[in-house]
């Protein structure tokens, strides 16, 4: 288990996004979180980055783990959190400079300037995630000249150049076609191998094809958790049956 | 039976007075612009451009105004641009859009539709004597810094305000502080608006007549110091023409007026572009 939250609830001022939740992540498996829109699932997912803190109004009560250290205690390092734990977004987001630029901009961050270095280490990312020789002799083209599925190839690259441990990814196919998005589940089935990958999807085929366990939501609970096979062929709760069967949502 | 109008008359019509508004427009400024170098193109000698100005501009060059001009606005905006950048930055990043901001953004537009004498006014009771720093590039300088600091401000806080959410939170996801975000992504980012804005308060300076007689003087030696007092071109010209010293040299400076303008916009249009086209 290399996350777990224990109790877990978070409000947006008075509104209560997620409740009582207890989910433990597993080390180098995709873990699936499937619901409908509104359910909490991003939410869920942006607790373990802390990025829900960029939302005013937003405040938790219970704990979160990881490798049982609690990340909002005071003593936490956010930043180093963030190193640790990355994120993906719903939309193919590079920053409006080079491949280059867009890959080395967290080992900038992080006080890498020697350019042999950052050459490594964006050669290294763009190999991980299958692009190098695609994109080898364009280093210094625009990154918003890449089709949507580069482009968030490109994304996941820039986040592996940090070295984090876990990939969270907020619907990272919903703004890609069937074929990319295909390309898209190989390559984060080849990553699970080194990381440990949280992924959110309203898209339940897909947590079926490449989810170990999966976790379904609905207004802010964790309805059910468990490995993906049960989940989808024999779900303890009702509600879940009635979700994937289609009955909602 | 009543007349009317159909859609298709109306469309032409409403297409020939917006056609003939632009015509207007266009039309004048050609006029203004052809006017002055008309009159003026002829003076354009080398000796115009770099000797020095004798017997109070009817004889002849320019050279210690167009060195004015020059030192004047460089301060000018060596002053503004941190200080507008820095307040807008602060003002989108670190605080809330709340009660503060409104005021301060408010203030700012109101700061910039000043008539450029009141600035005049103010910069020689308070640079000029209360700091005693006299008639000078410095007292100039500053005076003008004051006077494009709101334009700088508020062109800069709109372009930062337009660099999309995500580029931060992507920053931020990366394990970027709010300072790395700023530094690498926002500014980079906002840099063409914030260029266009330093590129209007270098024309408002450069331009600049009542602020700058009051502060940096209208003395027509070579500047020696920052603390030499100067002659803009712009003072030159107006001192020309209306005390009928040399229509024809004060053509001439208004010329060069001109000239400097239409060159710092294209370099900056065709800088800006540059920027631009090298991303999107």
């Amino acid at each position: 288990m290399i996350v777990r939250t224990a109790n877990l609830s978070l409000y947006y001022h008075k509104f209560q996004a997620l409740k009582n939740v207890n989910v433990g992540i597993k080390r180098n498996l995709i873990t699936g979180i499937i619901g409908p829109s509104g359910c909490g699932k991003s939410t869920l997912l942006r607790v373990f980055n802390r990025m829900n803190e960029l939302i005013e109004g937003a405040r938790i009560t219970g704990s979160v783990l990881i490798d049982e250290e609690d990340i909002y205690s005071p003593t936490h390092d956010l930043i180093l959190l963030r190193k640790r734990v990355g994120m993906v977004f719903q939309r193919p987001n590079a920053f409006p400079l080079s491949i280059f630029d867009n890959i080395a901009y967290g080992p900038r961050v992080w006080n890498i300037s020697d350019r042999k270095t950052l050459q490594e280490i964006v050669e290294r990312s763009l190999h991980a995630v299958d692009l190098f020789d695609d994109l080898k002799d364009r280093l210094n083209d625009s990154a918003l000249l890449l089709s949507a599925e580069k482009q968030q190839r490109l994304c996941i690259a820039r986040l592996l150049a940090v070295e984090p441990e876990i990939l969270l990814m907020d619907e990272p196919c919903s703004a890609l076609d069937p074929i990319a998005t295909g390309k898209i589940e190989e390559l984060m089935i080849e990553l699970k191998k080194k990381y440990t990958i949280v992924i959110v999807t309203h898209n339940m085929q897909q947590a079926a094809r490449i989810a170990d366990d999966v976790g379904f939501m609905l207004l802010g609970e964790l309805v059910e958790f468990d490995t993906a096979k049960k989940v989808f062929t024999d779900p303890r709760d009702k509600r879940t049956f009635d979700y994937i069967s289609g009955r909602f949502g | 039976m009543t007349f009317r109008i159909g859609p298709r008359t109306s469309q032409i019509i409403a297409y020939t007075i917006l056609l003939l508004m632009t015509v207007i427009v266009v039309v004048v400024l050609f006029f203004i612009i052809f006017y002055i170098l008309r009159n003026g193109v002829g003076q354009l000698t080398l000796e115009f451009l770099t000797d020095k100005t004798r017997e109070m501009g009817k004889e002849g060059g320019i050279l210690p105004s167009i060195l004015g001009t020059i030192f004047i606005t460089v301060f000018a905006i060596l002053i503004a641009t941190p200080l507008g950048v820095g307040s807008a930055v602060y003002l989108v990043e670190y605080t809330r859009g709340g009660m503060i901001r409104r005021i301060i953004s408010f203030g700012a537009d109101c700061l910039a539709g000043v008539p450029s004498i009141i600035f005049g006014l103010f910069g020689f009771i308070f640079f000029v004597i209360t700091m005693n720093l006299g008639w000078s590039i410095v007292s100039g300088g500053l005076t003008l810094a004051v006077m494009i600091i709101p334009t700088i401000i508020r062109t800069a806080e709109e372009a930062i305000k337009s660099v999309p959410h995500s580029y931060r939170e992507i920053s931020y996801s990366l394990g970027g502080g709010k300072l790395d975000t700023i530094i690498r992504v926002v500014l980079p980012t906002a840099l063409p608006g914030i260029l266009t804005g330093i590129i209007l308060g270098i024309g408002r300076a450069v331009g600049e007549t009542a602020a700058v007689i009051f502060t940096a003087g209208s003395s027509l030696g070579l500047p020696t110091s920052v603390f030499s007092s100067t002659r803009t071109l712009a003072v030159h010209f107006y001192i020309l023409a209306r005390e009928g010293i040399s229509m024809p040299k004060a053509y001439g400076t208004a010329a060069v007026l001109i000239i400097i303008i239409l060159a710092i916009n294209f370099i900056a249009y065709r800088l800006m572009h540059r920027f631009i086209a090298r991303y999107y």
